[in-house]
């Protein structure tokens, strides 16, 4: 029972990350943009992240910084593509790029040293109820952050006036434009939105996942959390489904690797790429679905007239 | 506040086509300037060791070309991609493929010795990196399977399986646990095309090769008419009769083949055998010579000069001055950004609007109006 427990633990704090950055990410393509960053944001998160909380010894400073991070870094996409209109995807694969090197080089200095760890959520008594009480009052502050920002932005998005607005800048910036809403200026919000949320996934890997300073330590998961927003059709409940699916697909490679099945390791490893493939051509094939729910103005610069 | 606003020009300045990737390689050094700055180094030595030693001498410029080689190779590819609106971003995974596939001659019958055996090599490696390329065509094809992440999925998978190989089956029974390959025997290594002078090889001229053929065919054949009307309007390109499935099987083939060129190339040229990492980051900072070459081969050809570069300068600034690598990857970084930044003004100029500008007085009634 304690060997379950543990895996559903550590299959959460797998999915969080994955399931943070996806989010961000949801609200951004809801507006309409493409935002390719996603892996380069998690990494400078991640590196701001350690390094703030390594610097001041608080994993909260750090946890603070990394959204903090996160953000100035999107808003450097997002005045490349809102307000000088390049290519949003060749953008958003610089601004990987960048981030992977500036990350690199920034943390060169932190390599090998002890990183400060967010401490897990523990209330007295509740949280030792046998099993249930880990599963939900015991695990690390950024699992309920998690959970909370899904709810919020299904909230958002679906029951709020804004949210419709949103919704309906992502499906045609020309209508939205001409009835006078600020289309640039809306997509400015949930681009930072993106970024902050990309910011806090890394500051998780860094802080809880494993709180040391490891380059490339992001290893896909911006580009596993971009695939999931189309495996969820945009819809963030299902989000949240799929970032447990790859939750537990990461840790279930991991553990067979650890318990020796004659298998290479590297193939093991490559399971979650394999199942985001996977699980892209298996959603992909319903045109009809993937139609429907696709912001219609996605990935379209766009340059308001006067 | 300040704000941007763009102004659509008639036409595409001619003059900013040309100017643009000048402008945005001025801004990456200012950039670059107070980057050093922000190091504690003092820019103009910094530059003096990034840009202007690693080429101060003959063998050195060898070095170059070898690095540059790889790097036109796969950009004249992608860039035909790029031109069809087709977003082939894995060739770090075709590369790697066609190491491999290039690799199987020398390594599971290293007696075959002769002179058929580097141009097997050299076309197994392009069916390599084809094939491979041809995964996310099919996906997106057949499924409609969004081509950027599956390219970029497989590069993962692509690195796991090379280091499987060099650490299992392909290991050099007396390389001392190494993983690595056996060394490639005398007629599976590319040759070099001045032993002498320094150890450049015939991958760049397969580079230069690649770019003028890619040049032509996109600018005096039907085909690359054809990638350009399905790129910049897929219903014009249907009313034409061109089929854009089958647009994307070319494009992604082309590129996995040049790709999977430049992998083998890189292997039996530079390297001389299997290891688990043979690039370092080709595939992606070729993406970036695509952009800075404005995706003209000729372009491609002088950006993947300056790209290599890069690599040197990083290598220089860190063995000189102590500063990380890394140094060479935020460069690129920051050029691709500059360069896409600098493409708006070939279509837009770009206006700078303050509160006090007077020609907007009568904006904020307007916005009453509405």
């Amino acid at each position: 029972m304690d060997i379950t427990v543990n895996i559903l633990l550590t299959i959460a704090t797998a999915a969080t990350p994955l399931l943070i950055a996806a989010i961000g990410e949801l609200v951004v393509e809801r507006s309409g943009v493409l935002n390719l960053g996603v892996e380069g944001m998690m990494i400078m998160g991640a590196v701001g992240g350690f390094g703030a909380g390594y610097l001041t010894g608080s994993p909260w400073i750090g946890l603070l910084a990394a959204i903090v991070v996160g953000a100035l870094f999107s808003l450097l996409f997002a005045v490349m593509t809102l307000s000088l209109a390049t290519n949003q995807v060749a953008t958003g694969l610089s601004l990987t790029l960048l981030g992977l090197g500036l990350s690199g080089m920034i943390g060169t200095s932190f390599v090998g040293q002890p990183g400060v760890r967010l401490p897990n959520l523990d209330i007295p008594g509740l949280s030792s109820i046998p099993v249930v009480g880990k599963l939900i009052f015991g695990q690390d502050p950024l699992f309920y952050v998690s959970i909370a920002l899904t709810a919020a932005v299904m909230w958002f998005l679906f029951r709020t006036r804004t949210g419709l607005t949103l919704r309906s800048i992502g499906d045609s910036h020309a209508s939205a434009h001409a009835l006078g809403i600020k289309v640039i200026h809306y997509r400015y919000l949930a681009v930072i939105f993106g970024g902050a949320c990309a910011g806090l996934a890394g500051g998780h890997l860094s802080l809880v996942y494993t709180p040391q300073w490891v380059e490339n330590m992001s290893a896909g998961r911006g580009w596993i959390a971009l695939a999931l927003v189309v495996f969820a059709s945009w819809r963030p409940w299902r989000v949240l489904a799929g970032a447990y699916i790859f939750g537990a697909v990461w840790i279930g490679q991991l553990h067979a690797q650890a318990f020796g099945i004659p298998v290479p390791s590297q193939f093991l490893s490559s399971l979650p790429y394999l199942a985001t493939i996977v699980v892209l051509v298996l959603i992909s094939r319903n045109k009809r679905l993937t139609m429907m729910n696709t912001p219609a103005s996605l990935g379209q610069p766009f340059v308001p007239d006067r | 506040m300040m704000r941007l606003e763009l102004v659509k020009r008639p036409q595409r300045s001619a003059l900013f086509s040309v100017l643009s990737p000048f402008i945005a390689f001025a801004l990456t050094m200012i950039a670059g300037a107070i980057m050093f700055a922000l190091l504690g180094v003092n820019p103009l030595n910094a530059f003096n060791v990034y840009f202007v030693q690693p080429i101060s001498e003959v063998w050195q410029l060898h070095e170059l070309a070898i690095k540059a080689a790889p790097l036109i190779l796969i950009a004249v590819g992608l860039s035909v991609c790029y031109k069809a609106n087709i977003w082939n971003i894995g060739a770090e995974g075709q590369f790697i493929l066609g190491g491999i596939f290039g690799s199987i001659i020398p390594v599971l019958f290293p007696d075959f010795e002769g002179p058929l055996v580097l141009p097997l090599m050299l076309l197994l490696g392009m069916v390599g990196g084809a094939l491979y390329a041809a995964i996310p065509a099919l996906l997106k094809t057949r499924f409609s399977t969004n081509e950027i992440l599956t390219s970029l999925m497989l590069v993962y998978v692509a690195q796991l399986f090379l280091d499987w190989l060099v650490r299992g089956p392909w290991r050099d029974p007396q390389g001392h646990g190494f993983p690595q390959t056996i060394q490639f025997g005398d007629s599976a290594v590319l040759p070099e095309l001045m032993p002498d002078a320094g150890r450049a090889n015939w991958g760049f001229v397969f580079a230069l090769v690649a770019a003028i053929a890619i040049w032509l065919m996109m600018s005096r054949m039907l085909k690359g008419f054809e990638v350009r009307v399905l790129g910049s309007s897929p219903r014009a390109g249907r009313f034409a009769g061109f089929g854009f499935n089958k647009m994307v099987f070319f494009t992604f083939l082309l590129s996995g083949a040049l790709a999977g060129l430049a992998g083998i190339s890189e292997v039996s040229g530079a390297i001389g055998q299997l290891q688990p990492v043979i690039s370092p980051g080709y595939g992606f900072t070729a993406i970036i010579v695509a952009f800075l070459g404005r995706l003209n081969p000729l372009g491609i050809a002088a950006a993947g000069l300056v790209l290599a570069l890069t690599y040197l300068g990083g290598e220089a600034v860190q063995s000189a001055l102590g500063i990380s690598d890394k140094v060479a990857r935020v460069f690129q970084g920051m050029l691709l950004f500059f360069v896409l930044g600098c493409d708006t003004l070939i279509h837009y100029r770009i206006r700078l609007i303050g509160f006090a500008a007077p020609q907007l007085e009568a904006a904020p009634k307007l916005e009453e109006a509405r």
